[in-house]
């Protein structure tokens, strides 16, 4: 079987656009509300559940059929617990800082719906190869809103990009304000909202 | 022979064998990263000291370099950590703090210039909500209204305060809009932490 079959590149196209977790199934909502104030950590979080989405979907494929039907969950959570547990300690100890401000939201990874639900719809039914590029298809869909999110956010309620000040001082010299409410979790759903406006209206097709 | 996978001795020897296995791996993990993790934890302590001296713009190996610099000696007294520094010649004692916010501890740093006026100051959070109690950790022009309040009265009071209402410009702050029990809990933070600090400051 080619790597990159055609049925292979819609797996890993398809969360992309047509069955993106966010816009078409609606999951993973909360936490993509709770990180993307700025876009450096909404960047960390989004590779983080990429990473992590990828290999757990890697892991389960293989072990698929050894795995008892009744405890299949228990199963799948203890993957997932082991390898979002990895990622908040390699976080810890390479990237502090944004460890810090995740904080909690690294470890609820664990409970996000979008894992669990790929982990259970795709990887206990395929090869670990499809499995992986669903994965990588599906944290990059995640990834791809918590960026625009929390570049949006970041921009509007602070003027700056990743730390770097875009808006110049001559415009708060003319009475330009940052929105404070921009940087409310509020806004993130509000935004969320748009962003599945925009995608409803103009790249999604009924199949 | 294929294996009932569905049989309760698979499915108990099944979970005893994951459960080890990645009992192993989360352990080796902790263990490999450890020394990293502590040594960022210690340069955080160091940055948030030199954060309330307010030098706030370095960043790993210069804000060691920064601290070591900076920082002459520490002591330890009843749990309280103080740092005697020298800053262009001034004498700054930085104290400690620890109290309660609204969701969970609030911890800080201040520093006391050698007639008791704050030199400068810098508050850290666990849970404090953001855009609200979050405020007295990232709002550095709220922390910097700390800066030449007066700490002690002639009786050795605490009175530098957190208030919703400022009377006494010289050592009230005025608190975070929309954290009223997070400012409390700095403010009884400050009167907690600050009440034992005195009679070392005067001995300088």
């Amino acid at each position: 079987m080619a790597l990159f079959s055609k049925q292979n590149k819609e797996v890993f196209t398809n969360p992309l656009n047509l069955d993106h977790p966010i816009l078409g199934q609606v999951l993973g909502i909360c936490s993509a509300l709770a990180v993307t104030s700025q876009l450096k950590p909404a960047i960390v979080m989004g590779l983080a559940v990429t990473v992590i989405t990828a290999f757990a979907n890697v892991i389960i494929s293989i072990i698929r059929n050894t795995i008892p039907n009744r405890i299949r969950i228990v199963v799948q959570l203890v993957v997932v617990a082991a390898l979002v547990t990895i990622v908040s300690q390699i976080l810890k100890a390479f990237a502090y800082d944004v460890s810090v401000q995740l904080s909690v939201y690294v470890g609820l990874i664990i409970t996000n719906c979008i894992l669990m639900g790929r982990l259970e719809a795709f990887a206990m039914q395929n090869k670990p190869w499809p499995s992986f590029l669903d994965g990588v298809g599906n944290g990059l869909g995640y990834a791809m809103i918590l960026v625009i999110v929390g570049a949006v956010r970041e921009l509007l309620g602070r003027g700056t990009l990743l730390g770097y000040q875009l808006i110049p001082d001559f415009c708060y010299d003319f009475g330009y304000v940052n929105n404070g409410m921009m940087t409310m979790p509020a806004m993130a759903l509000i935004l969320v909202g748009c962003v599945i406006w925009v995608h409803r209206a103009y790249f999604y097709k009924e199949k | 022979m294929k294996l009932n996978t569905n049989s309760n001795a698979y499915i108990i020897i099944y979970s005893a064998i994951m459960v080890v296995i990645v009992a192993f791996l989360l352990a080796f993990v902790y263990q490999a990263l450890k020394p990293m993790q502590d040594a960022n934890v210690a340069l955080d302590v160091k940055k948030q000291i030199l954060y309330s001296l307010n030098i706030r713009d370095l960043d790993g190996a210069a804000a060691e370099a920064k601290y070591a610099e900076v920082v002459k000696s520490e002591s330890e007294q009843d749990g309280q950590k103080r740092y005697e520094c020298q800053i262009d010649g001034k004498n700054i004692l930085v104290a400690s703090l620890k109290g309660m916010g609204l969701w969970g501890g609030i911890s800080g740093y201040i520093a006391i210039d050698s007639v008791g006026k704050v030199f400068g100051a810098y508050f850290n959070h666990e849970g404090e909500t953001a855009g609200l109690g979050a405020e007295i950790k990232d709002d550095v022009s709220w922390q910097e209204k700390f800066i030449g309040k007066q700490i002690w009265d002639e009786q050795g009071n605490v009175v530098l305060s957190v208030v919703k209402k400022v009377e006494n410009p010289a050592a009230h702050v005025d608190c975070v809009t929309g954290a009223t029990l997070t400012s409390n809990g700095v403010d009884a933070m400050l009167k907690d932490g600050l009440k034992n600090v005195k009679p070392n400051a005067e001995e300088e």
